[in-house]
């Protein structure tokens, strides 16, 4: 590992070769298993530490490899290295083992002596710790031939849980910083460099879907010395984590991806606005940016150019409406985060009333290869009007969560069902949502169109950042809506009426429909609430928080008419309509459910079937749980 | 009462003067790193604190105030020494996080926003932190716990009560 205090600024583009030329050796057993050992070291031992990994317990798998490893003597030939986001949050926490490239998952610290032992002394694989196939039980060695990761296309995450991001050398090793060294070499001719972006497709992966090369056009057209970039890493959409993950998995990509862009705008300083409760994508973007500013790849006269970029760090304090660019420039301004009219727009007047362009991580991030490998390059993933590649978070009752990158156009059925495999415990799928509480959901009539920004926004939909939550057959459309809009009526600022009273207004509907109090004509009043808050509202939250509701109203309509009509929830969610009975017939009377019932509910002789007592039931489930048995609690 | 820091009379204005050094050179927009910063020191924002920094920053306090009470990471009344934010985001949501914040609620006996007597636990709820993968989670300080069941929620707390 490189220690901060041995590097040593680079004075041109040549000194990266030179670098990456010396550190390859160094990695390269994590490519090619015959690659000649560099310096005694035998093994590399990856092990995933990003935010959802850690959480798995995956710091006590680095400490009990290295314990175990010093005690065994093996320190000095095997590498422990902490990588980012690997993908597969599921199976965490996940290692892979350099040369064999051998893949395990679910350890515990008490599982490493015998990895230690048998895998990297003796050259084995334990089969106890590998990843099964999910229907087959088969044992699969290499993560890449497990379906999970073999359906994806990774050239934007092609880093992610693969180098230290903690260590520049590894980034350069992997060509990094080549792209700022090309665009260096043609800075008096950034007109090529933006006609690359363009040539690319890219389109902005913050949801809305602008053309970059375009959006940048417009803020580098303005008049003005002085200009602005910003980096928008304040993802809030609830059930999105691609931006954090690709932050904490691969900093410096972000980093250098907005150097090349503030060349191509005429920007001389840069904002990453990164939300406080990221911690670790913090942190390592601070080590990232000192790190390129001690190599002169940052700061003042970078490589020896003669021009010069700065970049800060501008933490968010909480706020969902910073996403909205307006708003987010008046939070970098030590404001409250409210968002302003357009036009003005931030290309023409922005941060401190200067031209200012906004782009979010994963767009800055796709910057460095299409510069490297050209736009057309890019543009030979995806489909006609949506190129390149899209990550997609996983989440809600699917079998694999995690983090996937898919050429745009895959259909959804394929990113569920193959990549994600499938739903939970065998239930049926009923919904996808995705673009968060911005966007909508999509019935499985609807999931085996190309995925692209505008077949989703055709479906009523919208691609948003691209978390995608699953739900199955146990979750009710009208409380998932209802679910989205008391986030939406909390984020709301405020400052407009229609999201402000109308955000609110729904709510009240949506609630009283799940509690058995919705009226005849509350699916209209909803709709044409819906429509003129679309059409109202200042800002992209107001316009777009009607989203879940239409969308659900579109594709459920009928669950919305079973909650008003009937007063019954078909998925056996809203509590109000339910009751908790027990099956005398199943019941055998063992009493768990009375042990667990937390208001002592639940009454019955040992050995005869028990009752619950409706008046006292909270609802609250725990005794369908503890009757997991005999199945003999339902509700109704 | 707790710590000296979360004691309502005694706030130690000195130590706000590092947190001033720190951000001096920042002409614009320093007053949310500073209120964040401010925060960092005394676990939430004392009043008196807030009339320093607006003098400090020649800023109306009005206009502090309205910054703190806009964004939900600023509190003006103290915390406990261990916050936890029970996550309710969408993909927490669907695998039942309201139960989670049942347990929370029931074991610490407090609501969210609240801080439990002892000033040891805040219970807070969270839009979002991201660790998705593992829903239901929850946050202690800077620890996420993902996958987790009410029924384990009094032992999570147990190994926090030092």
């Amino acid at each position: 590992m490189t220690s901060d205090n041995t590097l040593r600024r680079l004075q041109r583009a040549d000194d990266l070769d030179a670098m990456k030329a010396k550190v390859l050796p160094r990695i390269a057993i994590r490519k090619d298993p015959k690659a000649p050992i560099y310096e005694g070291v035998t093994h590399h031992v990856m092990i995933c530490c990003d935010t959802g990994c850690t959480s798995s317990g995956s710091r006590k798998i680095v400490e009990a490899f290295e314990n175990d490893l010093k005690a065994k003597g093996l320190d000095k030939s095997v590498e422990v290295v902490v990588i980012g986001c690997h993908g597969f949050c599921e199976m965490g926490p996940l290692i892979v083992i350099y040369p064999d490239d051998v893949y395990y998952v679910h350890l515990s610290p008490d599982n490493i002596p015998q990895i230690v032992d048998e895998t990297i002394k003796g050259g084995k694989v334990v089969e106890d710790f590998l990843y099964k196939e999910a229907e087959t039980l088969r044992p699969i060695v290499h993560y890449k031939e497990i379906e999970f990761y073999a359906k994806q296309k990774r050239i934007l995450l092609t880093n992610c849980g693969h180098i230290n991001p903690e260590d520049v050398t590894e980034y350069i090793a992997n060509d990094g910083y080549k792209g700022l060294a090309k665009a260096l070499s043609m800075k008096d001719n950034t007109d090529a460099l933006l006609e690359e972006v363009k040539t690319s497709g890219l389109r902005g992966r913050g949801g809305g879907g602008f053309p970059t090369g375009r959006k940048w056009e417009l803020c580098r057209n303005a008049p003005g010395d002085k200009k602005y970039i910003i980096c928008n890493a304040d993802e809030g959409d609830p059930g999105a984590f691609m931006d954090r993950s690709l932050m904490e998995g691969d900093p410096h990509r972000l980093v250098e991806g907005m150097i090349i862009g503030a060349l191509i705008i005429g920007a001389d300083e840069g904002y990453i606005y990164c939300r406080a409760e990221y911690p670790l994508a913090i942190r390592r973007l601070r080590l990232a940016i000192s790190q390129a500013e001690t190599l002169g790849l940052l700061g003042d006269d970078i490589l020896g150019s003669g021009w010069s970029f700065h970049l800060h760090i501008k933490e968010g304090a909480g706020a969902f409406v910073c996403g909205e660019e307006t708003a987010l420039i008046h939070s970098i301004e030590g404001k409250r985060g409210m968002p302003t009219a357009r036009p003005p727009f931030p290309a023409i007047s922005g941060l401190w009333g200067k031209p200012t362009n906004n782009n979010n991580v994963e767009t800055w991030a796709n910057i460095p290869g299409i510069i490297r490998n050209g736009g057309a390059w890019y543009a030979s993933f995806g489909t006609e009007k949506s190129k390149g590649t899209k990550v997609f978070a996983l989440t809600g009752k699917v079998n694999n969560t995690g983090l996937a990158e898919v050429p745009m156009g895959m259909t959804m059925r394929e990113i569920i069902f193959n990549i994600a495999g499938g739903i939970q415990n065998g239930k049926k799928f009923k919904a996808v949502q995705i673009g968060g509480p911005s966007g909508g959901c999509l019935p499985d009539s609807m999931i085996d169109r190309p995925v692209d920004y505008d077949s989703l926004i055709e479906a009523g939909a919208m691609m948003g950042s691209g978390g995608l939550v699953v739900v199955d057959e146990d979750t009710c459309m009208v409380d998932l809506a209802r679910f989205f809009l008391s986030f939406t009526r909390d984020e709301s600022c405020g400052k407009c009426t229609p999201c402000r009273e109308g955000s609110t207004r729904m709510l009240n509907i949506l609630t009283n429909i799940t509690q058995g109090k919705g009226k005849p004509g509350d699916i209209e009043l909803l709709e044409e609430l819906a429509r003129n808050i679309k059409l109202s509202a200042l800002c992209g939250l107001g316009q777009t928080c009607p989203n879940p509701i239409l969308s659900t109203i579109r594709y459920f309509r009928h669950e919305y008419e079973e909650h008003i009509f009937h007063k019954k929830c078909p998925a056996g969610q809203c509590v109000d309509l339910l009751t908790y009975w027990i099956d005398s017939e199943k019941c055998v009377g063992c009493g768990s459910c009375k042990k667990i019932c937390p208001v002592s509910a639940i009454d019955g002789e040992k050995k005869e079937p028990h009752v619950i007592d409706i008046n006292k039931c909270i609802k609250c489930g725990s005794c369908i749980e503890a009757c997991k048995k005999y199945k003999a609690i339902f509700k109704k | 009462m707790g710590s000296s820091s979360q004691s309502v009379q005694a706030v130690d204005l000195s130590q706000l003067d590092a947190v001033f050094a720190k951000y001096a050179d920042m002409a614009n927009g320093s007053l949310i790193p500073v209120l964040q910063a401010a925060q960092d020191t005394y676990g939430y924002l004392p009043l008196k604190a807030l009339e320093t920094i607006a003098r400090k920053l020649q800023i109306p306090i009005s206009q502090i105030y309205g910054v703190v009470t806009f964004y939900a990471q600023f509190r003006l009344v103290p915390r406990g020494k261990h916050v936890i934010r029970s996550c309710q985001g969408t993909a927490c949501h669907v695998r039942n996080s309201a139960r989670i914040l049942e347990s929370l609620k029931s074991t610490l006996g407090v609501a969210p926003g609240g801080t439990t007597e002892d000033l040891k636990f805040t219970l807070e709820t969270v839009a979002c932190i991201g660790a998705c993968s593992l829903a239901p989670v929850m946050m202690i300080d800077t620890d996420a716990h993902g996958r987790l069941r009410p029924d384990r929620i009094p032992k999570i707390l147990d190994s926090y009560s030092n």
